[in-house]
């Protein structure tokens, strides 16, 4: 069953990577959603988070792939279940139009935004959360001369991750210890070894 | 892809311990054991063969005819000699002309390095003279891939580079290095190997808990099939292997790319895999009980219907590259490691066996095809010669002590199927990639690889007017290659195809061929053809008698298909004889 998926890949910084990550979707002709690079809780190590909608199997092969790659240090999937995630949009209105017609205060109250920037001209809301939340306020915002409107992409933090710190030190050492490589034969063995 | 470069040309001053970046390149060949360049100068890459100017008595430089074949050249010699190939070439066209290779490469993960020169780096994005962005057309087709714009930079990517491609599954390395950087003069620590980078782990863990459970499942078996592909040859692992079926009894099998690694007459052989593998091991896919593969990705050309492939197996799968495992065949126990050192420990688990039985089933089909197919492709008593009968004489001549270097088509299929083996880097061919046009250039590489044996190149009528202009490098460098063009007037496997799935709608698979013997003279190469049967072996053993290279050219029955053959779509146990 396709389902939504975020793939959280820790990486060196190096120029070209990006696209050789973009290409591992595109060549199997699967849509990113989307797509976000930024630096990790690691010193150096940069972070990726992909969210794409295909099925488990497919996600499975797509991380191997991922890893695969010489400057990729580990590739995570996770259900949304598994993640607390956030998106960031912004939106810009008429400043009259607002005040005229609508209740500033009880958008701002309703879909947690906030003014950033209020001029005579125009006033930007800013507002973060999951998509559901993020378009509501679009659909608020619509009827009164929404001028413009982006969304960034989403990050993540995986809920059981204990973060990067501790398993840098093992891609550092020549030898690596075995949870290094972690994966579903070790973690799943009853399942995997059903002889 | 020759250029002038008339541009005034800012090189800095030349210190007492600097050197340039051009120098440094030769010099990391030089620490990396390097021996042969295959390349093509131009423009962009200039500085570097002036540098190598001074290097000609450390470093041997092959001038190809074209980049496409510098860089199959480079794979042949990495493929005899089990060391690094390396390949020059410029930028733009240049460079352009290698993605063929390196795809080739990739698949059939074979070490190289390549490296292209790169307009200035102040001239990047302008659309200059021969500017590619080459990192990025090659980014699919290289295991890694580099831009270097300052020679600062030169020593250490090209010590990342020469780790990478040998390392865990080899593969093609591209080094694109500006050519200001490759005039830069810098400050020169020498040259450091790299032996590790943190985000690459080219082997993976050795589990003894997946090799006891492996062990187990093999000595329970009853009707267990050994499936092996190249990860025996690229990881040096022959002995280990022979020790592991010969302890075990298990009949074995390899895919076109694993042909080599186990002589061809080992009593526990039992054919090739595939589309146009024998009888016995495409049928007993799907009777076996037990299939351990090892060094091989089940690509589709082995398998057929993936769906209908050895679904009442368990599947032990044996490979280095974690990827492999349950990409297209979903396995039981997987074996992550390099094969040299997961075998022994395998080996010293499992109990002696001789599985006599299973093993003669395997030799009731081969029976069967040799007496439906074999028998007749080479003992013809068609007027016309079968590519199977040149072979045979073939064989008769080299005693399986040979490299053959096979191209693309029916002769490949009948070559793998026929030529004999005793040792192993001994067959090179294009697998995964099917690229016609692969084996001249690829002999030429593999005689200055392994220049101790004999080489010969089966091409087809259609591969070899791909690449025929490296008869000009055979010509130069008087190397000594052995050229035997089984021409069947037709581009036979398509025309195989049409015959057999277009109602015999032969679109544009008529090709005529040039007087290849004139054309050999031209290049000042003996060359001799051969229309009737009874000058064959003469023929034969004339060419490899020969002193330098020789062309032969064997005119042989148009409109021969090959079998047995797994139709597209068909499940492997569906494989005809006719």
């Amino acid at each position: 069953m396709k389902q939504e998926y975020t793939i959280t890949v820790y990486t060196e910084n190096q120029v070209g990577l990006l696209n050789r990550i973009a290409i591992i979707f595109s060549r199997r002709k699967i849509n990113i959603e989307s797509l976000n690079t930024s630096p990790s809780e690691a010193e150096g190590i940069h972070r990726f988070t992909i969210v794409i909608n295909e099925t488990e199997d497919v996600v499975r092969k797509l991380c191997r792939q991922i890893e695969k790659q010489v400057e990729v240090l580990k590739a995570y999937y996770n259900t949304n279940e598994e993640i607390i995630w956030q998106e960031l949009a912004l939106y810009k209105v008429p400043t009259d139009v607002i005040t005229e017609k609508v209740k500033v205060e009880r958008l701002l109250r309703e879909f947690g935004a906030r003014a950033v920037v209020i001029r005579k001209d125009y006033t930007i809301f800013e507002t973060t959360g999951h998509r559901e939340e993020t378009e509501g306020l679009i659909n608020a915002l619509a009827p009164y001369d929404l001028i413009e409107f982006v969304r960034s992409a989403r990050v993540a933090i995986i809920k059981a991750s204990n973060g990067f710190h501790e398993k840098l030190k093992e891609f550092e050492a020549y030898e690596p210890a075995e949870e290094l490589a972690e994966n579903a034969f070790l973690n799943n063995q009853a399942e995997v070894f059903s002889m | 892809m020759e250029t002038l470069e008339l541009k005034e040309q800012t090189i800095t001053a030349p210190a007492t311990q600097s050197i340039s970046g051009s120098k440094a390149v030769l010099e990391a060949f030089i620490a990396e054991g390097v021996d042969t360049i295959f390349g093509y100068p131009g423009g962009a890459i200039m500085p570097i063969y002036d540098a190598l100017y001074d290097y000609h008595d450390q470093l041997k430089h092959v001038l190809v005819r074209h980049e496409q074949g510098g860089i199959h050249a480079g794979q042949g010699y990495a493929r005899s000699s089990g060391k690094v190939g390396v390949v020059f070439a410029t930028s733009g066209p240049g460079a352009t002309n290698l993605v063929t290779g390196l795809a080739d490469a990739m698949i059939d993960s074979t070490p190289l390095v390549c490296v292209t020169g790169q307009v200035f780096a102040h001239l990047l994005g302008t659309d200059a003279f021969q500017e590619v962005d080459v990192v990025n057309i090659t980014t699919p087709v290289t295991k890694w891939n580099y831009q270097i714009t300052d020679a600062n930079e030169i020593p250490h990517i090209l010590a990342k580079a020469f780790f990478i491609a040998k390392s865990g599954r080899p593969g093609p390395v591209l080094i694109d290095i500006s050519k200001n950087a490759q005039l830069q003069t810098f400050e020169y620590k020498g040259y450091q190997k790299c032996e590790h980078i943190r985000s690459y782990r080219p082997k993976p863990i050795i589990r003894k808990s997946y090799i006891e459970k492996a062990a187990e499942l093999i000595n329970s078996a009853q009707k267990p099939f050994i499936l092996f592909g190249q990860g025996i040859i690229l990881g040096r692992a022959e002995n280990e292997f022979k020790n592991f079926i010969e302890k075990t009894g298990i009949p074995a099998a390899w895919t076109l790319l694993g042909l080599s690694a186990l002589p061809t007459d080992h009593p526990q052989n039992v054919g090739m895999l595939g589309m146009h593998g024998n009888y016995g091991p495409n049928v007993l896919t799907n009777e076996c009980d037990v299939l351990i593969a090892i060094g091989m990705r089940f690509d589709d050309r082995v398998t057929g219907r993936l769906d209908k492939y050895a679904k009442q197996a368990k599947v032990i799968h044996l490979d280095i590259d974690p990827a492999e495992i349950d990409k297209n065949v979903k396995t039981t126990v997987p074996v992550w490691g390099d094969c040299k050192e997961t075998l022994p420990l395998l080996t010293e688990l499992v109990t002696a066996k001789k599985h006599t039985e299973w093993l003669n089933k395997f030799n009731e089909y081969k029976q069967k095809e040799l007496d439906v197919v074999i028998h007749n492709e080479l003992n013809p008593t068609t007027e016309q010669m079968t590519m199977g009968e040149v072979i045979k004489i073939l064989n008769q001549n080299t005693n399986g002590d040979a490299i053959i270097v096979t191209d693309v088509g029916q002769h490949q299929m009948v070559a793998s199927r026929y030529a004999k083996f005793n040792q192993s880097k001994s067959n090179i061919t294009s697998g995964g990639a099917g690229t016609m046009g692969f084996a001249l250039p690829a002999a030429i590489g593999a005689k200055f690889g392994a220049p101790s044996r004999t080489v010969v190149a089966i091409i087809g009528d259609g591969g070899v007017q791909m690449t025929i202009q490296e008869l000009g490098t055979i010509m130069q460098t008087e190397i000594n290659v052995k050229i035997l063009i089984l021409n069947n007037e037709f581009l036979g496997m398509v025309r195989q195809w049409q015959q057999l799935f277009h109602d015999k709608r032969y679109s544009f698979v008529d090709i005529q061929s040039p007087n290849y013997v004139m054309v050999a003279n031209a290049y000042g190469i003996a060359a001799q053809k051969v229309t009737s049967r009874n000058q064959l072996a003469d023929a034969i053993t004339t060419m490899l008698q020969h002193e330098g290279s020789y062309l032969l050219e064997v005119m042989v029955g148009k409109e021969n298909n090959v079998f047995p053959m797994v139709p597209q779509g068909c499940s492997v146990s569906e494989i005809r004889l006719s």
